[in-house]
């Protein structure tokens, strides 16, 4: 175990560190204090835990590493993940798990407008509540949304899931409901598990893409 | 406007109006109920750099020796933070084009012309291809609001990093590409299903204004260890503030796209109207550098309708460090040939008018994801030309920055160039040939 103060050392310091490291590692990190872009751009299979909240772009671009942040985190949080796993035991602002390709984010708390904005095929566990625009143009990977969900989810989606135990303000362009087969129930249910959040799957609904928009019609020019 | 079918002499009059090009798009409009897309950039015309002049050395100045005496082109971009900045020999670069707009045959050559010179290409929306990487000495990768295939290998093995907010000719506009071009490897670039029209967001999804941009910055430095340059492109409209903001943010390099800039698939009508030209933009961003003391500090690159040495070393005495060309690189590797006339005719075109790049039907191979059409272009053959050109444009530079008396391209200054139009005066900031008078300086008219 190695650990890491950042009242004593930069936020370059420690990256630079995590940066040189190939094999399995346990690393500490202290008084983050909303420190932006803490263990971002990891590549090795690290477990990394950060006491206390973060700032934005904490585990930006994670690759293998397993990131949990004891606290809330800013902005971006595990965006454009590829792979691992990153975990935020308080709430996340905005854009949480933009772009991510791959890996499992999973937060415990509530998650603000965006999340999962231009999803590219990362699953999202959120425990509590979405804000308004998540899944905003999501094109693959999955997000679960445990709570509710703002005004304009899924708003012009292509092919990611969406499944919402709560309530959702309203849906964005091209955002339906969908079956929720057994397929689906299976995947969610797995998706459940692995995030150790406990819900019932049984009582969740799947949205998805309507498919109207990805061809440009003028008879659609108010949906556009 | 002469009618080529029906002389001046039948006394038909056409309307300046509704001439013939309005006419036909009401009645393309009316006909298919959709917006005309297309590509290339704004074709009407526009005060240019065509409408300045250089005062070449005689009695109070000193030209040097046309073929003798040095005249140096290399040019640093991004030495403000990086602390791998690029080392370029010629101050022309490779605009960013994304694979999906064009072919991966047009890709390579364009890497392969570029290396050959010494200079960097640009990868744009749609990601990184492996064949550009591996044919490209220096490669910048775009970092777009869509982040399509958007990955830290890539951005770890990129020359520079450009954050692109906008283009010239589309401010506010994100990208398209329409259903024929998406290939399956395109589609799975970029995460799509394959065949469906595709837009590109306009804003970036985890950021909002300066602030957030800064932090942004900071995150890819950290990604990439502060090892390359970051560059912020912008589409040419409030050009002053924007520059401004850029450096703020922590830019180590400005691209600045003006309104002539060319497009892979826009609409025409945000084609022609919205942003402005080169040549005023150009004046308002170096201004923004020098007032804030960053001027050849953090390294501004200008593009929009550069086409020949002239242009390169205009933009270059009004202050830009380097230019870079999108439409000219195309045409150099074979668009628009004269060869191709006979089917450019078929597709309702001509040699010289083809702009249908969102279409994928490029008889010359260039804009198009069909892989008998690619084929046509020869990567090697197209570098090869693409080489020659660039060549060319240097060339010409030095010609003109010799005549001026410069031992570098870039002591080119203000001072070498007069203005033939009160626009291009109170636009580039210079005084109208024969006169110290720049419309709106000294005395506010
Ligand atoms: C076919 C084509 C595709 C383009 N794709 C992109 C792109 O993906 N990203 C981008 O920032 N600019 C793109 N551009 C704009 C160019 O990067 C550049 O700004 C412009 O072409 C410069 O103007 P010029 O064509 O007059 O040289 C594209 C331009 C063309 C012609």
């Amino acid at each position: 175990m190695s650990t890491f103060d950042l009242s004593k050392i930069s936020v370059r310091e420690l990256n630079q560190h995590l940066h040189q490291l190939s094999e399995v590692n346990d690393i500490d990190i202290l008084e983050p204090r909303g420190a932006h872009a803490v263990a971002c751009g990891l590549t090795a299979p690290l477990n990394v835990s950060i006491r206390g909240p973060v700032g934005y772009y904490c585990a930006g671009m994670n690759e293998r590493a397993t990131v949990t942040v004891h606290g809330n985190a800013g902005t971006g949080v595990a965006e454009n993940m590829m792979s691992g796993e990153v975990r935020v035991l308080g709430n996340a602002s905005q854009s949480a798990g933009a772009t991510a390709h791959g890996g499992l984010l999973v937060i415990q708390g509530d998650a603000s407008a965006r999340c999962g904005i231009s999803l590219k095929g990362a699953s999202i566990v959120v425990g509590g509540s979405v804000g308004h625009m998540s899944a905003f143009m999501a094109q693959a990977g999955t997000l679960v949304i445990c709570g509710d969900a703002g005004d304009a989810l899924g708003d012009s989606i292509y092919e990611a899931r969406i499944y919402l135990r709560g309530q959702v303000a309203s849906l964005g362009a091209d955002c339906i409901e969908k079956e929720m087969r057994p397929e689906h129930l299976a995947e969610l249910t797995q998706l459940l598990t692995t995030a150790g959040i406990h819900a019932d799957p049984t009582i969740f609904r799947r949205y998805g893409s309507g498919r109207s928009l990805y061809h440009f019609h003028s008879d659609q020019a108010s949906a556009y | 406007m002469e009618n080529r079918s029906q002389p001046l002499s039948s006394g038909l009059r056409e309307s300046a109006t509704f001439n013939r090009h309005v006419i036909h798009e009401i009645q393309r409009a009316a006909q298919t109920g959709i917006y005309d897309i297309r590509g290339w950039g704004a074709k009407r015309s526009l005060p240019h750099f065509d409408d300045l002049v250089f005062l070449g050395a005689s009695m109070s100045r000193y030209p040097l020796e046309g073929y003798r005496e040095k005249c140096e082109t290399g040019v640093i971009l991004g030495n403000r933070f990086a602390s791998k900045p690029l080392h370029l020999d010629i101050p022309v670069t490779i605009a960013g084009m994304s694979f999906g707009s064009l072919s991966g045959s047009a890709k390579e050559a364009l890497g392969r012309g570029a290396s050959e010179v010494g200079t960097s290409t640009t990868t744009g929306d749609g990601g990184m291809t492996d064949e550009e990487r591996a044919h490209s000495k220096m490669l910048v990768y775009q970092y777009l609001p869509s982040r399509y295939g958007m990955n830290p290998h890539d951005l770890r093995r990129a020359d520079a990093i450009e954050i692109v907010l906008g283009q010239g000719a589309k401010p506010g506009g994100g990208g398209m590409l329409l259903g024929q071009k998406i290939s399956d490897r395109v589609a799975g670039m970029r995460t799509l299903p394959a065949g469906i029209d595709q837009r590109s967001a306009c804003r970036h999804p985890d950021w909002t204004g300066p602030d957030d941009l800064e932090i942004k910055i900071q995150e890819l430095r950290e990604i990439t260890d502060w090892e390359k340059p970051i560059y912020i492109k912008v589409g040419a409209s409030r050009t002053f503030y924007d520059v401004t903001l850029a450096v703020k943010s922590g830019a180590d390099v400005v691209v600045l796209d003006g309104m002539q800039g060319g497009t892979g698939a826009t609409q025409d009508v945000f084609i022609e109207h919205v942003g402005i030209p080169t040549l005023p933009a150009l004046r308002q961003a170096v201004e923004a550098l020098s007032e804030l003391g960053m001027h050849r500090k953090v390294q501004l690159i200008v593009s929009g309708g550069i086409r020949n040495g002239a242009d390169v070393a205009k933009a270059l005495a009004m202050g830009a460090d380097a230019v870079s060309i999108g439409t000219a690189a195309l045409i150099a590797l074979g668009c628009n040939s004269p060869q191709y006339d006979a089917e450019y005719q078929k597709l309702g075109s001509a040699a010289g008018f083809y702009d249908d790049y969102q279409d994928g039907k490029d008889p010359a191979g260039i804009t198009t994801q069909d892989p008998e059409l690619a084929a046509r272009l020869d990567p090697v053959e197209g570098g090869h030309r693409l080489a020659n050109y660039l060549r060319v444009l240097t060339m010409e530079a030095q010609t003109i920055a010799r005549a001026c008396g410069k031992s570098h391209v870039h002591n080119l200054e203000p001072e070498d160039l007069a203005a033939l139009t009160i626009e291009s005066a109170a636009m580039a900031g210079v005084p109208i040939a024969g006169t110290d008078w720049i419309p709106g300086k000294r005395g506010g008219f």
